[in-house]
Formats: C-alpha cells, sequence, structure tokens
C-alpha cells in the first residue's frame, strides 16, 4: 500500500510539474507572439481612420503629440498580439467613444450624417425642378420667336447691355456662322 | 500712456460708427442730404481712427511694452522686428483689432468712391456697413480689448506661436480676412437697394468688383493656407476639411454661386430675389467662419458658452438675418421676375445648374462642419467627421460640377440646340476618352480615377477650345494669333478671365485627383547608411545633427540622399523643430519638386542616445504641384475678370450721371 501511495504521490507530482510547465508555456504564448514584428506602415493603416482622441480633428498617423506616439504603440501591441485593423479600431471606439473613428459605421446615430444630406439633396433637387418647370410652362408660348441661329441679334436685348459688349455679340455672331 | 490712447482711437471709431448709422437714417428719414454727407464722413474717419489705434499697437508690440497683456500674451523681446509686426493678427484681441481695420479700409474706400454716382443707395448702405463696423468694434472695445494693462509688467513676452512664424501664415490670415471683410461690401449695397427698393442691377454693377476682389482674396487665402499646411505642419497634406478650413471654405462657396448667378440678372433681368438671398447667405457665412474660427465652437459646445464673444457672434447673424430676410419678404412682389426660362438647354438654366451644385455641396460641408455641436447637443459625444466622409460625399457632386463647367460656356442665353451642342461635345469627349486610354496603358488602374481623369481632360478641352473659338474669330478680322488673342482678353476681361479661373480650377483638379488617389506614403527607421524606396526613388540616411536655432529653437536636421530611378538627385534636409519655451515640437518637411511628383520627406523622430538612427515619413505626392500652378492659373484669371476696363468704366458712368447727378 505505502508503495503504492509513494508511487502514485509520484505521479501527482509529476503532473502537477507538467501542469506547471504546460502553464510557463501557455504564459510564454504572447511573448513569443509579441515578436511578430508590426511595421510602421502597418500601424499607420490603422491609425489613418482615427482621430486622436485629445487633439480635435487631427488624425493618429499624424499626430506629433506624445500621448498619439503612446496610441500608437497601443495599436502596434494590439496588431502584434493578432487583433485585426477593425477590432483594433472597435477597441477605441469602445474606449473613446465613435467620436474617434473618421470613417464612423453607417448606423445609429451617426446615420443622420450620411441621411440628411442626401435628403436635402433629393428635396432641394424636386423643389428646383418643380421652379424650373413652372418657368418653363410660362415661357412655353413665347419660345417659337427664338431662333436658335439669331438668337443673340433677334431678340430686343436692352442696347445698355450691347453697349459696352457689341464686340461679343459680333463674336458670337461668327461662331455660329461657322 | 500709449496703449491708452490707441483704445481712445477705438472708443472714438465706435462712436463715428454709431454716429454715420443714426445720421445716414436720419438725414434719409428727413430728406437732409447734409446728414446723409456728414454719415459718409464719419465712415471714412473710422479708417484713420482704426488706423491710428492698429499703429499705436504696432508701436507697442516692437517697443515690447509687456504691461499690455496682448503684447505679453504674442510676442517676447527676442523676437525679430517683422514678427513683432505681425504679431498683430497673432492672437483674439489682436486679430478682431486688424479685422476691424480692414472693414474700415473697404468700407472707406466703397463709400468714398460711390459717393457721387450713388446718391440714393448710400444712405441705406452707411447704415447697414455701418452696423457690422459697430458689431465688431463693440467686440474690440467692451470684450476683447487689445491693449489691456497686465497688474504687474512682466519681464518678458510669451512669444508668438511657432505656428504662426511661417510666411505663408503671416500673409494667410490677412488674405482671409480681406475676403471676409470684402464681402461687407456687396451685402451692404444689396441690403440697400432692398431697402430703398431700387431693385434694378446697379447694386450688382457698383459692387461687381468688390465681389470679385473679396473672392480673390478669400481664394488666395485657402490656397496660401493649403500651401502652409503643407509646408509646415508635416502631414504630407495640404487640405484636411478641418471646421477651419471650411469656415473660409463656405463663405467661397456662397460668393461663387452669386458671382455666376448675377450674370442671370445683368443679362435677363430674372432672380432678383435669389441673387439677393445669395449675397446675404455669403455675408452670413463670412460672420460665422469668424465665428467658428474665433469662438472654438466646434471643438466643445462648452468653449462656446465660456468664450465670452460665441453667444454675441450668434446673436449678430439671427438679428442680421432676420433683418435681411424681413425686407426679402417686404419686397418679394417687386423681386418678382418678369423674364421666364424659355429652355432646360440655356446659359441662365446652366448657371442655375451651377447654383445647384454648388449649394448643394455648401450645404453638405455645412452639416459636416457642424455634426460635432449636433452630436454633442443631442447624444453627449462629440463626434467627428473625419476627411473620408466628406470625400465619399462630395466626390459625385465635385464631378458633376466639372464636367458642368466644361459643356456650360457652350450654351446661348435664351435657348441653345441640343443637337449643335451635342455635335460640339462629341470630338472632345472621344479625345478624352483617348487620352484615358493611354493612361490605362501606361498602367493606371482604379475606375475612381479613371472617370475622374476622363471628366477634367474633357473640360480641358472644352475650355481650350473656347479659347481658340474666341481667338479664331479675331483672326478672321486679319489679326495675327498673338494679337487676336490679346485682344480677345483685354476686350472680354469677365469672360475670358472667368475661363481662366475655369482653367486653373481643372488644372487643380487633376492635381487633387493624382494627390488623393496615388498618394504613397511609408514610414521606417533607418541606420546611417540604410536605405529605403518608395516608388521610383530611393532615400539614403547619411546623418543627423541637433543645434541651436534663433530665438528659443532647437533644431535637429537629418541629411539625405535621393535617388531616382538609382540615379542620384541631390539632399534633403528634413528637420524637426522644437520652441523650448512652449516646448512645442513642429515636424518641418523637404521635399524633391518636380512636374509630376513630391518626394517629400518627414524625419519625425531621433535622440542623441541613438544618433546613427532616425524615423522617417515619406510621401510621394503625385501631381501635387498641379494643385499649385492651378491656384496661380486661377489668381491670374481673377485678376483679368476685375482689372478695370477703362471704356467699360467710362460708358457705365456715362449712362448714369444724368439720373443721378444732374448738376455735375
Amino acid at each position: 500500500m505505502p508503495e503504492l501511495r509513494s508511487k502514485q504521490i509520484r505521479v501527482r507530482r509529476l503532473a502537477a510539474a507538467l501542469f506547471v510547465l504546460l502553464g510557463f508555456l501557455l504564459l510564454a504564448l504572447p511573448a513569443l507572439a509579441q515578436d511578430v514584428p508590426v511595421t510602421d506602415d502597418e500601424v499607420n493603416a490603422v491609425a489613418k481612420d482615427l482621430f486622436c482622441p485629445v487633439c480635435e480633428s487631427t488624425p493618429l498617423d499624424v499626430c506629433p503629440t506624445q500621448a498619439c506616439a503612446d496610441w500608437r504603440e497601443l495599436i502596434r501591441q494590439q496588431l502584434s498580439e493578432g487583433s485585426t485593423p477593425e477590432e483594433v479600431q472597435a477597441y477605441f471606439a469602445r474606449q473613446y467613444g465613435d467620436g474617434v473613428l473618421a470613417n464612423p459605421p453607417k448606423s445609429g446615430f451617426t446615420l443622420i450624417l450620411w441621411a440628411l444630406p442626401v435628403v436635402a439633396v433629393i428635396v432641394g433637387g424636386v423643389f428646383f425642378t418643380r421652379y424650373v418647370r413652372t418657368l418653363r410652362t410660362s415661357a412655353a408660348e413665347v419660345d417659337e420667336e427664338f431662333e436658335e441661329d439669331v438668337v443673340e441679334t433677334a431678340v430686343p436685348i436692352p442696347a445698355k447691355l450691347i453697349a459696352p459688349d457689341d464686340y461679343k455679340s459680333r463674336l458670337e455672331e461668327e461662331l455660329r456662322n461657322r | 500712456m500709449i496703449p491708452e490712447l490707441g483704445y481712445i482711437a477705438l472708443i472714438l471709431a465706435l462712436a463715428a460708427a454709431v454716429f454715420a448709422a443714426g445720421a445716414a437714417y436720419y438725414g434719409r428719414h428727413t430728406n437732409q442730404p447734409r446728414w446723409i454727407e456728414s454719415a459718409r464722413n464719419a465712415t471714412i474717419a473710422t479708417f484713420p481712427l482704426i488706423t491710428i489705434s492698429c499703429l499705436l499697437m504696432i508701436y507697442s508690440l516692437v517697443q515690447g511694452d509687456f504691461s499690455v497683456e496682448y503684447v505679453w500674451r504674442v510676442s517676447s523681446r527676442d523676437m525679430p522686428t517683422y514678427l513683432k509686426v505681425t504679431a498683430l493678427w497673432g492672437g483674439q484681441a489682436g486679430s478682431l483689432l486688424f479685422w476691424n481695420f480692414l472693414l474700415s479700409v473697404f468700407t472707406a474706400a466703397a463709400m468714398a468712391r460711390n459717393w457721387r454716382k450713388q446718391k440714393e443707395l448710400m444712405p441705406y448702405a452707411i447704415m447697414v456697413a455701418s452696423f457690422t463696423q459697430i458689431f465688431f468694434l463693440s467686440i474690440s472695445v467692451f470684450v476683447e480689448h487689445p491693449f489691456a494693462r497686465l497688474p504687474a509688467v512682466p519681464v518678458d513676452g510669451n512669444g508668438l506661436n511657432p505656428l504662426l512664424r511661417h510666411p505663408g501664415m503671416i500673409i494667410h490670415p490677412p488674405m482671409l480676412y480681406l475676403g471676409f471683410v470684402g464681402f461687407t461690401i456687396p451685402y451692404s449695397f444689396a441690403m440697400s437697394a432692398l431697402i430703398s427698393g431700387k431693385l434694378d442691377d446697379v447694386w450688382i454693377k457698383i459692387t461687381r468688383r468688390w465681389t470679385l476682389v473679396a473672392w480673390l482674396f478669400l481664394s488666395l487665402g485657402l490656397v496660401l493656407g493649403g500651401r502652409w499646411a503643407y509646408d509646415v505642419l508635416g502631414w504630407g497634406g495640404y487640405w484636411a476639411w478641418d471646421p477651419v478650413e471650411n469656415a473660409s471654405f463656405m463663405p467661397w462657396l456662397a460668393g461663387t454661386a452669386f458671382l455666376h448667378s448675377v450674370m442671370i440678372q445683368e443679362k435677363r433681368n430674372m432672380f432678383k430675389m435669389w441673387n439677393i438671398f445669395l449675397i446675404l447667405l455669403t455675408y452670413c457665412l463670412v460672420i460665422y467662419g469668424t465665428f467658428i474660427v474665433r469662438s472654438g465652437v466646434i471643438s466643445s459646445v462648452h468653449s462656446f458658452a465660456q468664450s465670452a464673444i460665441g453667444p454675441l457672434f450668434f446673436a449678430f447673424i439671427a438679428v442680421m438675418f432676420v433683418f435681411s430676410a424681413y425686407w426679402m419678404l417686404k419686397r418679394r412682389v417687386d423681386l418678382h421676375s418678369e423674364n421666364r426660362l424659355n429652355s432646360l438647354l440655356s446659359r441662365e438654366a446652366a448657371f442655375l445648374y451651377n447654383n445647384f451644385l454648388i449649394l448643394a455641396i455648401l450645404l453638405v460641408v455645412f452639416l459636416f462642419t457642424n455634426y460635432p455641436i449636433f452630436s454633442e447637443l443631442i447624444t453627449g459625444e462629440k463626434g467627428f467627421v473625419g476627411p473620408p466622409v466628406y470625400e465619399q460625399a462630395l466626390a459625385p457632386l465635385f464631378v458633376l460640377l466639372l464636367l458642368l463647367m466644361g459643356v456650360a460656356p457652350l450654351t446661348m442665353w435664351y435657348r441653345s440646340s441640343a443637337e449643335r451642342i451635342g455635335m460640339s461635345l462629341r470630338w472632345p469627349a472621344l479625345a478624352a476618352l483617348v487620352f484615358i486610354g493611354v493612361l490605362f496603358a501606361l498602367g493606371i488602374r482604379g475606375w475612381g480615377a479613371l472617370l475622374g481623369f476622363w471628366v477634367v481632360s474633357f473640360s480641358l478641352i472644352l475650355t481650350l477650345l473656347e479659347f481658340w473659338k474666341g481667338t479664331r474669330a479675331r483672326m478672321k478680322k486679319g489679326e495675327n494669333v498673338f494679337v487676336a488673342y490679346s485682344n480677345l482678353m483685354a476686350r472680354n476681361r469677365r469672360r475670358y478671365g472667368g475661363y481662366w479661373i475655369h482653367l486653373g480650377v481643372i488644372v487643380m483638379a487633376f492635381g487633387i485627383i493624382g494627390v488623393e488617389i496615388f498618394q504613397e506614403q511609408t514610414q521606417i527607421r533607418l541606420g546611417v547608411g540604410e536605405k529605403v524606396s518608395l516608388g521610383r526613388y530611393e532615400m539614403q540616411f547619411l546623418s543627423a545633427t541637433r543645434y541651436a536655432g534663433p530665438d528659443d529653437l532647437i533644431i535637429t536636421e537629418a541629411t539625405v540622399d535621393v535617388y531616382d530611378n538609382g540615379r542620384y538627385v541631390g539632399q534633403l534636409h528634413p528637420r524637426s523643430e522644437l520652441y523650448t519655451r512652449t516646448n512645442q515640437p513642429m515636424t518641418i518637411p523637404n521635399a524633391r519638386s518636380t512636374i509630376t511628383e513630391d518626394f517629400y520627406v518627414l524625419m519625425i523622430n531621433w535622440e542623441p542616445a541613438t544618433a546613427d538612427q532616425a524615423t522617417f515619413r515619406i510621401y510621394l505626392n503625385p501631381l501635387i504641384n498641379w494643385v499649385w500652378a492651378g491656384g496661380v492659373i486661377f489668381v491670374i484669371g481673377t485678376l483679368v475678370a476685375a482689372w478695370p476696363d477703362p471704356a467699360v468704366e467710362r460708358s457705365l458712368s456715362r449712362r448714369r450721371r444724368p439720373a443721378a447727378a444732374p448738376t455735375d
């Protein structure tokens, strides 16, 4: 019995030792992973689409302050630990708010950013075409008098407009008669 | 004593402006020309008074009177004299004083010049211009007091912000300010036309050159600002859609729309209301731009509450907008256009499309610039809009605008035939297609770039053809090609000056597409003797040294050899500067510039402990010099368009004199 017992103890000790060793190996893994070199260019590619969280509206890749140098170091560390650029950006957005994203996601409140101009331009466009159309319809009846090739000379333009400009109308006539 | 005299001069100027507004109103309503004349003299008097105030401020700066808070804030003993002078616009209070000075220059000149010709418009123009002066002078006198004294006299001052010591930054603010204040003149006359009911195009004709000059300075300010950013800020670019940049870009856009649409009113007597609206918009954006720059509202809503001038500016914009809107509504029946649009394919329609596109761009820039304010107010979190967002939203609008720029000169007033325009477009379109075919064969890929290059080359061909058509029409009269061309320019300054401006924009567009789409960059740490390559270029790090510069400056300068396709082409000296007093670092690039690209080198890190190593950031900026060249062409075109034409001047005053001043 005691022999068996001591054998069991030895096995256990061995197992424990192995476990500890494995633990050390596991701990060492990130250290090994950190050796994956991340170039400055890879860091800048991520930082380019982020704003420096303290200096307003300065992209993180070009900001010269020490704080930004530290943040770029953070990006380098995360990339070296295997994070994808998107994950790093998501991390920054979580930490400092969506405001640090130079190209914010098209969702939530930032959707306004995309919706407003589109809506405004469409609404403006509708009003614009309707306005131009009203100008057009009331002009239809006087339209026939204007023939393309006599326009500038046939229409009674107020004399004051022609006076300083009569070379111009001649020039345009010549261009048309070409 | 000297600062107090400066302050007294400023108070007197404010009093003169208040008197001018009151006297103009009183004289107009009691029909006493002597009061109006007195109002005009008071307006002109603000100019010498504010000049005295500015000169006394410069005297205090040059003498180094650090008992004055502003002098202490922006200058120091060891600064060279020219920087002490330019420190006048190196801080808040001084900038506003300088702004007041430029406003008085423009106002006094406009009042002195148009006095005899425009008796009817003058009273209200004086009132509106004086009101603007009263606002800005009040800020200087009551809020941002430039001559305020410190309780104890410090030994030395803080020195000027290092960013502002570059020559580009010394002339950039005055250019922008001149552009900003210049728009006060057309606005004042537009409001005067509205209030007096004299709604023909006289106000447009007499303010045309003021508008062009203001617009020219604004354009110069924008281009110089871009050049300064490129040379000093050290991030490889020239435009970042920063709120402060947008603040001057927005009035420029509105002014551009105005310069185009006034031609419809002059030719067809249409869109009177619209033109008044556009100049009102430009003016409000000018004030708003000053407000953004001076109050720091974009960086934080809280700084708006803290800064004393924020709410004042806001109130002023609101008052001016309501005042203008009230008069526009009151005169809306008189402003109704009698003429009608005859065709959707006509010069006037083309100007309308131009206005639509420019205002769409303006709207997008406005919404994006103000987004941080909205988002902080609504969600409590500050959000910024980065350049990628601007580029995605604006690129289609800019492409359409460039296309219109090429095609619009082919249209004619009243009506033009689609057939003729189609025929004229056929060959240029094909030629542009051949051009991008060549680019494709040379290895340029990406549909965005190819589409962009097609549009700009198409517009380029059409614009050059406009010059050729005009020149050839003159040559038929027996002139040789050079005489014909110079006569064409000289006798149609506005039209062909305008086409020069278009040409400048097109050349800039080539550059912008090149640098935006094809910019390459890399960052690397090099040991002495090591090389890095980017594109055709190779760079070898030779050495780096650190030495003391002027003032409190410590300069670290690297020397690198540059090879183009393996051939040695010269040395570059990128450097980093540290202003020890404020502990502010600057990274000054050095670039090898050619017509095709810039090889732009920054040294971003070097430590004495590891003296044989340095970190470099290198950019290859294709076609960047086309941006600056386009800017130069643009400015030449504006000068041609704004240059006084003696023949036109004579005919204008001949026509007006009997009506305006029968006794002359």
